[in-house]
């Protein structure tokens, strides 16, 4: 089981990016004729990195990631992942409801081809990387918000995928348990080694997650700055250094969004 | 390195915390609460029924004829039950319908699924399938008698045709009921196509599939009891339908009461003991019922 996945990590470690955007728009008919959404994207996510996408509501955020995830095609250029295909974890946890949550996870081993006698162990070994090693037999609707999202973190994670795509997963849970889930996907990206693409509107939640935060400008969405975060892990939403960048890259933002307004 | 350790605890600790306050607690009903809550008003209400009932002919509202007292429709089953007739009668139909609605899901089940992942296939027969669920079964009889004859092949048609648009439809609004977000979710987990109908269309459009399913059976069983009723023939058997159309040839009516409430008592039992407790199983586990 160990060389196995030793040798697939070397696999694909000769690649150079998880993923790779060029030039890619996106438009929508509209009762306007076509409606532009997202401009002339072009972005690579290398491997094991992990990156925030942020951009104010409506910039065409889960537009981009659909198209990453192959949802959806994009209008013009192309969207490159090497590593095949990509995980999604979805705004809401988008679990199985007629499924157990161990048994959602087993599905998606069992898509992926996992033989059926390692899916059980398999399952258990990843509800005990979230932290809900006693909840493979609840159902769905017997967990709490928080324990949703982490079996559907879980879930992305069965995928086995080197890209992990994320929309805004933890933008409707209380502060103090998106704080732990922050520390729980940093633990789980540092372990795994996966790319990770993820979407928010909340700057400091990008700051505090993030190697590299890509800001996206509003109708249409373009990539407008690009910050690295040098911040070392570690790191607390409540840290005055991911506080200071925050303030920084809300003034940008908040720029971004006035200049809607003068038009 | 002591520090991250502490941080590690702190953190389990913390989840430990957040996910014992908001976990939902689930409750089983004991035994008793369901004794007095289910069980005891329906017998209550047959009970007053059959008060009435007595009430009425004991103030000779009508002629005995036309209103027997319960206790004639009771001599009149305990008359069948010694000569061992009631529950062959009971089963000829039974067995007959549940063949008939088996039939009519292996068939209706396909062809749901046709109409609701096949655009043009929706659009040709969608419609008609559902205009065809407000057709009496009735009307069947009769051409069905002429094309297949006096013979369990036409009563089995006439079920058919009375149940399979409902299972069809049934299995059409339960796929088209499934959310985006789901179909979505199983695509980027590989499930598409066919693996994809198996793995996420099916179970998560299973709620108004079994409502099609229960609506197929009470119109297999109508379908039946008309296709009794309208062709009774010393070939086809004695079943409830024919019981009933026996009775009102002799005046019977005894008889009459006793077919109803049989037939009444049969429909009203597969869905009690099928279909119910199937469909607050399925609701039950999704987290769709959760009182009573
Ligand atoms: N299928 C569609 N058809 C037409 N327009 C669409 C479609 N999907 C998205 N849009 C439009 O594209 C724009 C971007 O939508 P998108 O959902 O990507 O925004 P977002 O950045 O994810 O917003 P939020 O932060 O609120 O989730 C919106 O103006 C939306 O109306
Ligand atoms: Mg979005």
């Amino acid at each position: 089981m160990a060389t196995t996945t030793l040798t697939k990590a070397e696999d694909r470690a000769t690649v150079e990016h998880a993923a790779r955007l060029s030039h890619v728009s996106k438009s929508f008919a509209g009762p306007t004729g076509q409606q532009l959404v997202l401009d002339d994207i072009t972005l690579d996510v290398a491997p094991g990195e992990f990156v925030t996408l942020l951009g104010a509501s409506g910039c065409g955020k889960s537009t981009l990631l659909n198209l990453v995830a192959g949802l959806d095609r994009p209008t013009s250029g192309s969207i490159e992942t090497p590593g095949g295909r990509p995980a999604l974890m979805f705004q809401e946890h988008a679990l199985f409801p007629w499924l157990t949550a161990g048994k959602n996870i087993e599905l998606a081993l069992r898509l992926r081809g996992v033989p059926k006698q390692e899916r059980r162990p398999e399952a258990e070994r990843l509800l005990e990387l979230v932290r809900l090693g006693g909840s493979f037999g609840k159902r769905v609707h017997e967990l709490s918000g928080g324990m949703r999202q982490r079996v559907a973190m879980a879930r992305a994670l069965a995928q086995d995928s080197r890209l992990l795509l994320m929309d805004e997963p933890f933008a409707a849970l209380d502060a103090i348990t998106r704080d732990v889930l922050h520390d729980e996907l940093t633990r789980i990206w540092r372990e795994t080694n996966a790319s990770v693409l993820f979407v928010t509107h909340n700057v400091r939640e990008a700051v505090r997650l993030a190697q590299r935060v890509v800001l996206l400008s509003s109708r249409p969405g373009r990539i407008a700055r690009e910050w690295s975060v040098d911040i070392e892990h570690p790191r607390r939403i409540e840290d005055t250094a991911v506080a200071e960048l925050s303030v920084e890259i809300t003034e940008q933002l908040r720029g971004e969004i006035r200049r809607h307004g003068q038009h | 390195m002591a520090s991250t350790d502490t941080r590690t605890d702190d953190l389990a600790g913390l989840e430990a915390g957040l996910d014992a306050l908001d976990a939902v607690q689930v409750r089983r009903t004991p035994v008793r609460e369901i004794l007095v809550g289910k069980v005891l008003p329906p017998l209550l209400a047959v009970v007053l029924v059959v008060v009435a009932w007595q009430l009425l002919v004991t103030a000779q509202v009508t002629e005995e004829y036309k209103l027997p007292p319960p206790s004639a429709v009771w001599d009149s089953a305990v008359d069948m039950w010694l000569q061992g007739t009631l529950l062959e009668v009971v089963w000829t139909s039974v067995s007959r319908g549940l063949l008939g609605f088996m039939m009519a899901v292996a068939l209706g089940t396909p062809l749901g699924l046709l109409v609701a992942r096949v655009k043009f296939v929706r659009s040709a027969i969608g419609p008609i399938l559902s205009g065809l669920q407000s057709l009496p079964s009735v009307a069947w009889v009769a051409p069905a008698v002429i094309w297949l004859g006096l013979n369990d092949r036409m009563m089995y048609a006439v079920i058919l045709l009375g149940a399979v648009p409902s299972i069809a439809n049934g299995l059409v609004s339960g796929v088209d009921q499934v959310p985006p977000l789901v179909i979505r979710a199983g695509r980027t987990l590989g499930a598409t196509g066919l693996r994809g109908t198996w793995h996420i269309v099916l179970p998560a459009a299973l709620p108004g599939y079994l409502a099609g399913l229960k609506q197929g059976w009470a119109f297999s069983w109508r379908s039946l009891m008309a296709a009794e009723i309208i062709a009774s023939s010393p070939d086809l058997g004695l079943g409830l339908g024919q019981l009933l159309e026996n009775g009102r040839n002799n005046f019977d009516m005894p008889g009459i009461f006793l077919s109803i409430l049989l037939i009444l008592f049969v429909g009203i039992a597969i869905d009690l003991l099928i279909f119910s407790p199937l469909e607050r199983w399925v609701l039950r586990s999704r987290g769709l019922l959760v009182r009573s």
